[in-house]
């Protein structure tokens, strides 16, 4: 985060805090909508979701938790946490292959 | 013996200590609900197909208490944002606002767990499974003994002597609750004496895996949201006093309280969805 902590320079952000605050409360209201459309599979209603919520996901943590402007030993810590993070949800896709024939995506 | 760099960032790091510390702990809060995410993906692609419930979950309480929680996280970088431009009032203010949501996040989830521990699956001595609420249960309703009476709110399926399209509709009207055979289910009032009665449950994290891994999910979460309004809670009461002390350092206690609250709000935003919409 900016070292300047001047009242304007805050004045500033509140206003960009209010900005994501907004599009926080419009994204979720968008997620509840799109649950409803059915988009033929739901697969695509699932992967719709998800994409909202990694949107509003990344303004919570880039905009609240400043993670837009960080240091770089910030940016090390989540780079791991990252790589470990996919590497389980890969090791999580992977598993599918051992499920029985019977078990189908829902 | 005092602690270093509570306010001078580290020529290394570039950070103030507890910065680095709450970053750490946070990278391996990403790795406990990232698991138990895992979990969550393995136990649905893994359900039998039919079986994996849509809808139980009431989707307007869901929606309401994830907007709480995301005006909570706005309060609470407010709250920040107040003492840095020196206005302690409004911090108090922005404060007392996100230890309030809290405890209405927590209420809400308490009326959510209680509906589903109120929510009974019967199995009936004729094979048919009677679903609903418990309307009442008299007092000397006891399922071993066999005596008493309860009523639910809900209705009758038979798995057992159903085929094809009418067990898929007879499925849907317990498993998927938003299809079209899902709200055809008509409820009303039943009334059963234990001796019809062969078992029953409730919908508590025993019933099935989904409520299994819907109250871990949420019990781990709102365990959360409790631990983070008692830390933001001690920093808005006897904490504050430092503010007249040391105040970068206090100014420092709350980005670093905030920036857990934020991924409390953070792991909601993907939980809301999976739980309750998909």
């Amino acid at each position: 985060m900016s070292d300047d902590h001047s009242g304007e320079h805050f004045s500033q952000h509140v206003k960009r805090y209010l900005f994501v605050f907004y599009a926080l409360l419009f994204g979720t209201l968008i997620t509840v909508g799109a649950s409803y459309i059915p988009f033929g599979h739901r697969a695509v209603n699932i992967g719709v979701a998800l994409l909202i919520a990694s949107a509003k996901a990344f303004l919570v943590g880039g905009y609240f938790m400043h993670l837009i402007s960080e240091r770089k030993m910030i940016y090390g810590i989540m780079a791991f946490t990252a790589f470990f993070f996919i590497g389980l949800m890969f090791l999580t896709i992977w598993s599918f292959a051992d499920f029985p024939p019977l078990a189908t995506q829902h | 013996m005092d602690i270093p760099y509570t306010v001078q960032p580290r020529p290394d790091t570039g950070l103030y200590n507890a910065k680095v510390g709450i970053w750490l702990f946070l990278a391996s809060e990403v790795m406990l609900f990232g698991a138990l995410f895992s979990s969550y993906i393995l136990l649905r692609v893994g359900a039998v197909e039919g079986y994996w419930p849509h809808g139980w979950l009431n989707i307007p309480i869901g929606t309401a208490n994830t907007l709480v929680l995301i005006t909570s996280s706005i309060t609470t970088v407010m709250a920040w944002a107040s003492l840095k431009m020196n206005q302690f009032g409004r911090f108090k203010f922005y404060h007392a606002c996100t230890i309030l949501f809290a405890m209405t996040f927590v209420g809400i989830k308490s009326y959510e767990y209680h509906d589903k521990f109120t929510h009974y699956s019967i199995k009936l001595a004729n094979g048919k499974i009677a679903d609903g609420h418990l309307v009442e249960k008299s007092k000397d309703f006891n399922l071993e003994k066999k005596t008493g009476e309860m009523v639910i709110h809900g209705h009758e399926v038979n798995f057992a002597e159903a085929t094809g399209e009418k067990l898929q509709e007879e499925l849907k009207s317990i498993y998927d609750i938003r299809s079209p055979e899902g709200r055809k289910a008509k409820h009303s009032e039943l009334r059963y004496n234990a001796s019809q009665i062969a078992s029953m449950e409730t919908y508590g994290p025993w019933h099935n895996t989904y409520t299994a891994i819907y109250f871990t999910l949420t019990g781990l979460h709102a365990l959360h949201v409790i631990g983070g309004a008692l830390v933001i809670g001690f920093l808005w009461s006897f904490g504050g006093k430092m503010w007249k002390t040391d105040p970068e350092r206090f100014t420092n206690r709350i980005e670093i309280s905030g920036l857990f609250w934020h991924f409390v709000d953070l792991v909601w935003i993907f939980l809301f969805p999976v739980l309750y919409l998909l």
